[in-house]
């Protein structure tokens, strides 16, 4: 038999327990009181500077990163300004960002995406970043926008080529300065055709993520809508360093280009195993056996040595470039370090300029307002000539410049020289091109 | 009570309070102070715990009962985190429907994997293990994200697109977020208190809800009978065979359970953060939870769980030491001696944790084969030897059988 024993006490005390019970999911979903994500109060504002240090872009991210503290310096009044005194916009005055003093902290992305999620999150969540920047891989790049899209704060994208980016995995939160495979394709397929001839046979070896799938497509479409033919595509592990059971193949091919769509270690090691079969010294079908390495740094042809001489590809920026802006970036970069800046260094730097600016001019950290004051952008001054922000799908267009590896190079860093400028109207898109159709950037997340 | 003894009942009501109260207690520096960079108890590291955690406890069931060496735990850690987004995609952000089927999935593949492993045992079982891992890994990474058939979506992580049917989501009503009915995995609630700043995450306690639920069923397993036939199988598979008793069955539900346990740990992964990535399930991931079992103890119950919380302490924190960080802590050395301090620190902080961890765990396995639970145990030990002072009585030698 149960016994009850109801007592005011024992109804008192159940009463507050549930009513506590109830009470308890609220405090969960009570919101705080800051207008957006991470709204920047105290005297400082801090940035994320999300970077491989590790894995096959690390010498990028390591660059990435010298060019991030250039960058906070200078916003913060430090060293010689660099590119804010070309830069078209003069609302940077060198007293950090809205009057607050930048900081910044950096983190791993291992070029993985669950890693670089990871380190973005703990920026977020833990250091209070208002604004994530850096990668140095399509795919990672796109997790980490789409991470920070959830978060509501901005992402600056730092060195990623793949069209997915600004394209089917496009968000509104995020921004991407650097140029994408298809304005590579577009910028160089005329340069190829003109040098190489228009009967050529293609076989592309292709890293196996975003970036290589959709710069293989732009190349393969620029190349075959000039007369080339596309013999074989063979994606490679992105984590593969030896590639001479791939380069095999191709001699056998009856192919006379190889396209090695491969940035980083990777580049350096394929174009080395290619290399090393003899491949350039080759005859097929009567011509001579070319090279092509579609997205180009200064970093991967001093990794790659003697190999990359007379090599052609694309690049975002190079540091031989005389214009104001590039000689004020490559003279304060090689002040603070003893040498020029890659193009993974221009674009973050750039990056984290634009977005000081965005958030000068927009009077607020809010993304919604830096979004709108990024929009439609026209600067120049950064090195890349007049530049658009596109509003449709937070792309920036500028000139691509077509590079060879130089054959009798002056120094360590003189390792390429530039081609042709291909000017913008050449490598612009509708915003609708099937190459990047297929997502839709949403509605900025101004988060909290 | 709950069918546990009083030791084991104590044991979980302290687990309980620890996983409730990790807000407060991982926050131990106030928010502006330098030591703030030690703090763990950002929602993001406190769900990275308690998920990985679970994935621990369940290797355990496995290896610490059976003495079954798997390589190729993360395959099923990545199969429930796909499983779970694809619940995502398909039906909706409410997170309960992508854990039930993450559970479901892992169990299935576990039994598949384990019917072709387990006919082997020792290094062999290991190898073939480690092998359908990478298989796996292969199939996530590549093979099942072409164009044509894209299951998984290959390097850039298999998420949720805006044109993804999502048949029961309503954007209207509930956040476009991984949610449980309506509150957001991503709702934090801060609570500020002097110079500390404490943060109340909804993913982290669901996360370690379950996690309190999966500890008191390994509980139970290790000390049900079925716990003590795969002790038998560890500690002599073949007089148990001699004896008539076939132990297939039970290490292949050991296997299935095990490979549950980290799919369950998977799907948890992608409620708090709806991407899954397949590095998910390369051999390093399998590698990791080896580690945490050995670190922590094995055959233990609490010991993967504090293996798991101190390699993702390590992963975390001492990852994100740069050296302008260094640079700040030794600002009050004299230039030369900053400098030097700096260099020699270096190696060990930011890329270099690896190494830090590294070095951790020789020593551990070196000085205390049992994991931290020996620590844990030798401390204890030493404290109430000295509270008693009975010296005089010493240890007899028992006779080997």
């Amino acid at each position: 038999m149960t016994k009850s024993n109801l007592t005011r006490r024992g109804m008192l005390k159940t009463g507050a327990v549930t009513g506590a019970g109830v009470a308890l999911p609220t405090i969960f979903t009570a919101s705080s009181a800051a207008a957006f994500t991470n709204e920047p109060t105290g005297s400082s504002v801090t940035l994320g500077f999300n970077v491989p240090q590790t894995g096959p872009y690390a010498d990028e991210g390591a660059d990435e990163l010298r060019a991030y503290e250039l960058a906070v310096e200078h916003l913060n009044g430090g060293g010689d300004g660099g590119m804010m005194n070309t830069f078209s916009s003069k609302s940077l005055d060198g007293s950090g960002i809205l009057g607050r003093k930048v900081e910044f902290v950096t983190g791993d992305t291992q070029t993985k995406s669950d890693a670089a999620r990871a380190s973005a999150k703990s920026m977020i969540e833990k250091d209070g970043a208002v604004m994530i920047t850096g990668g140095s891989s399509s795919g990672v790049a796109i997790a980490v926008q789409g991470l920070c899209q959830e978060a509501g704060v901005i992402f600056m994208a730092g060195l990623t080529h793949s069209n997915d980016t600004t394209g089917k995995d496009k968000k509104a939160n995020g921004f991407r300065h650097f140029f994408n495979g298809y304005m590579s394709g577009a910028a160089l397929a005329p340069v190829l055709a003109a040098r190489y001839g228009k009967d050529r046979r293609a076989y592309h070896l292709t890293a196996d993520y975003t970036w290589g799938w959709t710069q293989q497509e732009s190349i393969a479409a620029a190349t075959e809508a000039l007369g080339w033919q596309t013999v074989n595509n063979v994606l490679t592990p992105l984590a593969q360093t030896d590639f001479s059971s791939y380069v095999a193949p191709v001699l056998n091919s009856g192919a006379d280009v190889l396209v090695l769509n491969h940035y980083g270690g990777n580049m350096v090691n394929s174009l080395t195993a290619a290399v090393q079969f003899g491949l350039r010294e080759k005859q097929v079908n009567g011509k001579d056996f070319e090279i092509v390495v579609p997205l180009y740094s200064r970093l991967m042809a001093k990794g790659a040595g003697e190999n990359v001489k007379g090599i052609f590809g694309s690049t975002n920026w190079h540091w031989s470039l005389t214009d104001e802006g590039s000689k004020a970036f490559v003279k304060s970069f090689g002040t603070k370090y003893g040498f020029p800046p890659s193009q993974a260094a221009h674009t973050c730097y750039v990056q984290t300029l634009l977005y000081a600016d965005a958030v000068q001019r927009a009077g607020s950290h809010n993304p919604c307002a830096v979004a709108e004051a990024l929009e439609g952008f026209e600067f120049d001054g950064l090195g890349n000539g007049p530049t658009l922000y596109r509003a449709e799908d937070h792309q920036c267009f500028k000139d691509v410049l077509v590079v060879k590896g130089k054959d009798n190079p002056t120094s360590e860093f003189d390792l390429l020289e530039i081609v042709e400028i291909t000017p913008r109207a050449q490598v612009e898109y509708a915003a609708d091109h099937p190459m990047f159709a297929g997502g839709s950037l949403g509605s900025c997340n101004p988060g909290a | 009570m709950l069918g546990l003894n009083a030791k084991d009942m104590s044991l979980l009501i302290v687990v309980a309070i620890l996983t409730m109260c990790a807000p407060l207690i991982l926050n131990p520096f106030p928010a502006d102070s330098a030591m703030a960079q030690f703090n763990a108890g950002y929602p993001d590291l406190m769900q990275k715990f308690v998920i990985f955690g679970i994935f621990a406890i369940g290797f355990n069931i496995l290896f610490g009962l059976t003495g079954y060496l798997s390589f190729g735990h993360a395959a099923f850690l990545g199969v429930g985190s796909y499983s779970c987004v694809w619940m995502f995609k398909l039906l909706g952000y409410n997170v309960l429907p992508g854990i039930a089927l993450s559970v479901v999935t892992s169990g299935l593949f576990a039994l598949l994997i384990g019917l072709i492993t387990l006919r082997r045992s020792g290094i062999y079982f290991s190898i073939l293990t480690l092998a359908f891992a990478q298989m796996s890994f292969a199939l996530a990474y590549s093979v099942l994200s072409n164009p044509k058939f894209n299951l998984t979506n290959g390097e850039t992580g298999l998420q949720v697109y805006a044109n993804d049917p999502q048949w029961f989501h309503n954007s209207e009503r509930l956040p476009d977020l991984p949610h449980i009915f309506g509150l957001s995995m991503r709702a934090t609630q801060k609570v500020s208190v002097g110079g500390w700043e404490f943060q109340f995450n909804t993913g982290y306690y669901l996360c370690a809800f379950i996690m309190l639920i999966c500890f008191y069923l390994a509980i139970r397993i290790f000390r049900s009978p079925f716990g003590m036939m795969l002790r038998a199988v560890k500690s002599n598979q073949q007089r148990m065979n001699y004896t008539g008793l076939n132990s297939r069955p039970y290490t292949l539900a050991a296997f299935v359970i095990s490979g549950m346990y980290a799919g369950l740990a998977g799907g948890l992964l992608s409620a708090v953060d709806p991407l899954a990535g397949a590095e998910r399930m390369q051999w390093t991931a399998s590698g990791e939870v080896v580690l945490m079992t050995i670190l922590g103890g094995a055959g233990t119950l609490i010991g993967p769980v504090l293996g798991a919380g101190l390699i993702k302490y390590f992963e975390n924190i001492f990852s994100k030491i740069n050296d302008n960080v260094l640079h700040g802590w030794f600002s009050f050395l004299p230039d030369g001696m900053e400098d030097l301090m700096v260099t020699l620190i270096h190696p060990f902080v930011g890329k270099g944790w690896h190494l830090t961890l590294g070095i951790i765990f020789m020593l551990v396995v070196t000085f205390l084969p049992g994991g931290l639970v020996e620590g844990g145990q030798r401390i204890g030990r030493m404290l109430s030897r000295k509270k008693s002072k009975e010296a005089d009585s010493p240890a007899s030698t028992e006779p080997a059988e």
